[in-house]
């Protein structure tokens, strides 16, 4: 289990059940590592900013991590953390490394505009 | 405003050091860190050379066990809390951040340098994508596969040592001319057949949805070719993060790292700097650890002196 105070994602139901309820989820799966940690922080920064939004991290070691690593849109990457950006279940984008503060809050702005 | 015996900013090895250090001594030092704890050192894959440690601890983990040792004590540190703004005039210390506002009694500076970036086409569309700065982080996904090192010194080459344990091939491009590595590195890169390639210059790196090849030029005959791999490592000049000090009125050296007596003093009383963002002209753990123990020491020794 990850290290953070966002909401863990450990099995493949609690996927499927905050993707089917929540219009738009933000999660982040990655390690407890120097690439991951920084947007961790940046997400549990912009969950009062973005109360709308669902931000919910997963172990990428887990076996549960296998739905983001499947992803068709993860399928080239190979730097944690993977990020990807659901709206009403579906991939809107994904990103790959490392993501400072303002580029997460562009995508937010972008892809979950109303 | 919070008012605390002494501020540090930065949770690396020096920064954590000196908290330690304070916190035994049974202050109560607040550290301030951005990210993560560690800094550069907790992206060290094989802390070898640090005394007592050998060759079973990553530098993360070194980092971890300090952080234990913090809380051991009433030292705390404060995570992605960034340091804004120093007044550093004065007996009273001013500290702002983006969350609060502080004063300390003094100040230690460990905020560490920052990779650079090699700046080629190339390197920005396949980061995350085949191009890494963390070994210890992405060494997974090159199982088997060719990696490219590119980058100068001992941390070059313990990166590539690292990876060439999984790749399949591993290439060490040295943009500095001569190793200024240890031996027993340098040795090493012999016995486990690591291609090294010095006097050229990357020109871009290239491929398609992934990285496929690294392009160069020869700084002699400026002759192209072109190298497959399946990830670029990049391991660059480091630079210290000075910014903040520089702006608060410390001095700097010309290449931005700030000046430091031997007590670890700046130009400002009451204001110390230690590890990797100083001038001092070994930049290693163990040193950045020691620079610590003094600054605090002299901090301190005549507040315990008194008791």
């Amino acid at each position: 289990m990850l290290g953070t105070n966002l909401k863990h994602l450990e099995a493949k139901g609690e996927v499927e059940e905050v993707l089917k309820n929540d219009e738009k989820v933000m999660i982040c799966c990655g390690r407890m590592g120097p690439m991951c940690i920084p947007v961790y922080g940046v997400m549990e920064n912009l969950e009062s900013r973005y109360p709308k939004i669902q931000f919910r991290d997963m172990d990428f070691d887990m076996p549960v991590a296998s739905f983001i690593k499947d992803l068709p849109e993860c399928s080239s990457f190979m730097g944690l953390p993977f990020t990807v950006y659901f709206k009403n279940g579906t991939v809107v984008k994904a990103t790959t490394s490392i993501q400072n503060e303002k580029q997460i809050v562009d995508i937010l702005d972008e892809v979950f505009k109303d | 405003m919070e008012n605390r015996d002494l501020i540090i900013i930065g949770a690396g090895p020096a920064g954590l050091s000196g908290a330690i250090c304070a916190g035994y001594s049974g202050f109560k030092p607040l550290v301030f860190e951005e990210n993560m704890p560690g800094g550069l050192a907790g992206e060290i894959p094989v802390l070898e050379n640090y005394p007592g440690i050998g060759k079973g601890s990553s530098g993360k983990d070194l980092i971890d066990r300090m952080i234990e040792q913090c809380k051991g004590t009433a030292a705390e540190i404060h995570q992605f809390e960034k340091v804004t703004k120093l007044n550093l005039e004065g007996k009273e210390k001013i500290i702002e951040t983006d969350k609060s506002k502080y004063t300390a009694n003094a100040v230690v500076i460990a905020s560490g340098r920052h990779p650079s970036m090699l700046g080629v086409p190339g390197e920005k569309e396949f980061r995350g994508k085949g191009v890494s700065y963390c070994a210890v982080c992405d060494r997974v996904f090159f199982k088997n596969r060719k990696v490219t090192v590119i980058g100068e010194g001992a941390h070059a080459i313990e990166v590539a040592l690292y990876l060439a344990e999984s790749a399949s091939s591993t290439i060490l491009i040295s943009l500095n001319p001569r190793f200024e590595a240890e031996k027993i590195l340098v040795k090493r890169l012999e016995e486990q057949r690591i291609n090294v390639l010095t006097g050229v210059k990357v020109k871009e790196i290239k491929g398609d949805i992934k990285v496929k090849s690294v392009v160069l030029s020869d700084k002699g005959t400026s002759d192209i070719r072109e190298i497959e791999t399946d990830g670029v490592f990049l391991q660059l000049e480091e630079k210290p993060n000075s910014q903040l000090a520089r702006s608060a009125g410390i001095k700097v050296n010309k290449k931005g790292y700030i000046i430091v007596d031997e007590k670890g003093r700046t130009n400002f009383e009451g204001v110390y700097a230690v590890g990797d963002v100083t001038d001092g002209s070994v930049k290693k753990v163990i040193t950045a650890v020691a620079q610590a123990f003094v600054a605090v020491n002299d901090i301190f020794e005549p507040v315990i002196r008194k008791k």
